[in-house]
């Protein structure tokens, strides 16, 4: 063991900086990062302990003890579970002879729950061993679980490809592209390298006005005009990077895995304009560890692009050097924030930073860094072979161009979409085939939830404004304890910690939907509720804690009646339950626990 | 001499230097905003969002925020100081603090923070989780119970490697303080001093040695938390 740790460690040049990627490959090879791996790296780095572990325990993929020779991971997103997961636990379950968070005994098989992996369109969705497995019945259970007994490798207990890329053989995945409908920008026609040499017969500042005359704004929901921030970055001096934030966690979305599967030239591509734009040498493409499956190819397309010179030294004869790493994540919705995402790659826990300073100003290895979304730099690259006022034409006067959607949930073709911005959510659901809809839930729990009466409202920055997931809930949904309840339990799970409120409040916010849920709630815990999510929203660093009691908020207001139904109308309620409370005590004594009965 | 910058704090008017952190201007003009987490000139973790102000309309941490020219703050309005009020509740809710029994009483920020806030019964329900004490150090316990997660002792207690002897494990609601046990082991008796002085809590406590100060002679025991600041200003 201790030869192959100092080599992983050797390999990404002994510095605490890559911790990710070494702790990655030791959990990849020993299926776990033990104690004594932890003892190891520390001494080998030079840092304590306690500094390996603080990053290690923040990822969901790192374990202590090892996981199984095959390793389940089930998503339990709403999605998952709108589509069967409880069967499919279930009947893993009943095969395995072990509950979910535990390894079989003679280590053949863990299963462990995990937050959503980006396959909302083809549910329920669990990772084996980094490999996807979509669409999971019963039936598809028993099959794995005997080919797991019988010793089959993973890859070899499927044989029918997703379309396009997914059936390349760098890929070989059985995830599907359900691409629905195409625009005229990111998933329209590209060429490969048109964009970037047109780049480069423009100066610097040129290309950065192109982008800020297009009005393009970030993707990845927050909006921020892309041609702004280019252009801060530009004015810093030194070494500077780029990176690509391809962390995506908030559920329901998973354009981005369409992006990065058909159009991984192009965000390449696009990283590269940027990196001209600003006067950056190097970028990071931050990947999250749920869509590993795309490693080799994701590296392959890298090769070939050096080979056309699209990337590396002197590209296209033009004099400017550029090239491009992926940096794995390990399991962290909050990697998503930016900062976060820079301290992740730096090998640090995700803990978003304190701003100022801004990104642009301090950020990876603390240099000036531009981080932007998967789908900015694929639309970067059309803009700038079209021009910007070409861009401008389609969308609505604040929110230009085109937006992908991932529209999942009751819907009769779930998949990804690129609409122009401006659409109705009535249209919406027509294009998708919704009928008999309860709500949408906008921008996935961090956005809102919307009732009918909204439903002519539009898609746009000025109006609703998403990254892009729409998860459609049906009328034969039980709203709170379905949708909301799991929502909360997702922030719970994904929040860092680091600020008081949103570590308390998302885990208080929780058991006060549960206890409406289990019908103990009276009217007041409505307003407490509200009251407690407006000083979450308030105080907390990111956005993580700043959105976090959308998910009560937005249905204690739009969806009202249906809290009143389950609440009742008392002054008071006790929490403590004095028959749990002496449970335990009873036991130990022999007697049955039946105090004041 | 670095460059002067005008502000105003609930309508007056203060004098700060540009790029000072605003807890700090406040404090030298006799503003008390009150901290669990900052400690000055150590840089800032704007964890425990007690000291959260209004910038011109903005709810932010005074104490990653650098004070700009002609900024309004916002600071002793009800609503902040029941903001402030909640996080204290929230703390007491969230770990299990016995002041009572506490070698800190009296000497504790948080303890401090709930008197000066009139505290009375947490609106918030307890969470009764249960947490470990870490015995294992010669010098120190660890009691998790306590800790309210202020890194004040991450960002500030290391070797002269500048290796950690205390870090954060897991992340969320399974957050918790951890101690490297080699490095503790070896803990000098004035780092264990430090380690006890700087957490605002009693979750870093010294062994063998305990109230050398009586109950009634402590910091915050006739005086409220701030007043020392506050003092200036009069």
């Amino acid at each position: 063991m201790k030869e192959k740790i100092i080599s992983i460690i050797e390999s990404y040049g002994r510095t605490s900086g890559r911790l990710m990627d070494i702790l990655l490959s030791v959990q990849a090879e020993f299926r776990c990062v033990s104690e004594e791996a932890v003892s190891l790296i520390a001494s080998e780095l030079g840092v304590s302990e306690a500094d390996v572990n603080q990053t290690k325990t923040f990822y969901h993929f790192f374990t202590t003890k090892p996981v199984g020779k095959y390793a389940v991971y089930m998503n339990n997103s709403v999605t998952s579970v709108m589509k069967g997961m409880y069967d499919v636990v279930d009947e893993f379950e009943k095969q395995a002879g072990i509950k979910f968070g535990q390894t079989t005994p003679d280590g053949l098989l863990s299963l462990n729950y995990t937050a959503c992996i980006g396959m909302s369109d083809q549910e329920p969705a669990a990772l084996i061993n980094n490999v996807v497995f979509t669409e999971l019945t019963r039936d598809k259970v028993r099959k794995i679980y005997s080919d797991m007994r019988d010793g089959k490798p993973v890859e070899a207990m499927f044989n029918e490809f997703g379309d396009g890329n997914n059936a390349n053989q760098l890929v070989k995945t059985m995830v599907k592209n359900n691409i629905r409908r195409r625009g005229n920008v990111t998933l329209g026609e590209y060429e490969v390298g048109k964009g970037l040499t047109k780049a480069l017969s423009m100066s610097s500042q040129e290309v950065i006005d192109e982008i800020k005359n297009s009005n393009l704004r970030g993707r990845g929901g927050a909006g921020f005009p892309t041609g702004l921030k280019w252009q801060f970055c530009s004015k810093e001096t030194g070494d500077k990077y780029v990176m690509c934030n391809a962390d995506e966690g908030e559920p329901g979305t998973f354009k981005d895995r369409v992006l990065l599967t058909e159009r991984a030239h192009m965000i390449f591509e696009g990283m590269a304009v940027a990196g001209y734009a600003i006067g950056a040498k190097e970028g990071v493409l931050y990947l999250r560890h749920e869509y590993k499956y795309l490693k080799a190819f994701m590296e392959s397309v890298l090769a070939e692009l050096r080979n056309k010179n699209i990337l590396g030294n002197n590209i296209l004869g033009k004099g400017f050097n550029f090239d491009i790493r992926v940096q794995f994540g390990a399991g962290a919705y909050v990697c998503g924030e930016e900062s976060a995402l820079i301290e992740s790659s730096e090998g640090k826990r995700g803990e978003p930073r304190n701003r100022p300073p801004f990104p642009v100003q301090r950020g990876y290895n603390a240099k000036p860094t531009v981080i932007n979304n998967v789908e900015t730099f694929c639309s970067v690259v059309k803009i700038i072979e079209n021009g910007s006022a070409w861009y401008r034409g389609m969308g609505t006067e604040e929110s230009a161009g085109t937006k992908l959607l991932s529209i999942s949930g009751d819907c009769k073709m779930p998949g990804v979409y690129e609409i122009e911005w401006g659409m109705t959510i009535a249209d919406m659901l027509q294009m998708v085939g919704a009928e008999d809809v309860q709500a949408v839930q906008v921008a996935g729990p961090s956005g809102i939830c919307l009732p009918p009466s909204q439903f002519n409202r539009k898609i746009a920055i000025e109006d609703l404004p998403t990254g892009g997931s729409m998860i459609v809930i049906g009328a034969n949904r039980d709203l709170i304890k379905d949708v909301v309840l799991n929502f909360m339990e997702f922030f719970e799970d994904e929040s860092c910690g680091s600020c008081v409120t949103c570590r308390s409040f998302n885990m208080i916010l929780r058991k006060q939907v549960k206890k409406v849920v289990d019908g103990r709630g009276i009217k007041s815990d409505l307003d407490n509720m509200l009251a407690w999510g407006e000083i979450m929203r308030k105080t907390s660093r990111c956005g993580l804690g700043q959105t976090a009691s959308n998910p009560v908020s937005t249905t204690i207001k739009n969806f009202l009646d249906l809290y009143n139904a389950r609440v009742k109308d008392a002054e008071y309620q006790s929490d403590f339950d004095m028959h749990k409370a002496i449970e335990e005590s009873c036991e130990v004594v022999g007697r049955p626990a039946n105090i004041h009965e | 001499m670095s460059e002067k910058v005008k502000f105003t704090i609930d309508g007056k008017e203060y004098e700060g230097a540009k790029g000072q952190l605003l807890v700090d201007a406040a404090a030298e003009n006799g503003v008390y905003i009150p901290v669990l987490c900052h400690w000055k000139d150590v840089i800032p973790a704007g964890s425990c969002r007690i000291c959260t102000v209004k910038v011109n309309g903005r709810f932010v941490a005074a104490c990653t925020t650098p004070v700009e020219d002609a900024c309004v703050v916002e600071n002793n309005t009800p609503e902040l100081q029941d903001i402030r009020k909640a996080i204290v509740e929230m703390l007491f809710v969230e770990g299990n603090h016995f002041c009572p029994a506490c070698e800190k009483s009296g000497d504790c920020d948080l303890q401090a923070l709930g008197y000066r806030y009139q505290m009375m019964v947490p609106r918030f329900p307890y969470a009764f989780e249960r947490r470990e004490l870490d015995a294992t150090s010669p010098k120190i316990f660890l009691e998790k119970n306590r800790c309210i997660f202020c890194k004040r002792c991450v960002r500030m207690i290391k070797n002269d490697k500048g290796q950690s002897y205390f870090a954060f494990k897991g992340r969320g609601k399974h957050l918790e303080i951890s101690m490297d046990k080699k490095l503790a082991a070896t803990m000098s008796d004035e780092l264990a001093e430090k380690a006890m002085k700087v957490c605002p809590v009693g979750a870093i406590l010294r062994k063998e040695v305990g109230f050398s100060t009586p109950i009634g002679q402590r910091k915050y025991d006739n005086v409220p938390i701030g007043s020392d600041i506050e003092k200036l200003h009069k």
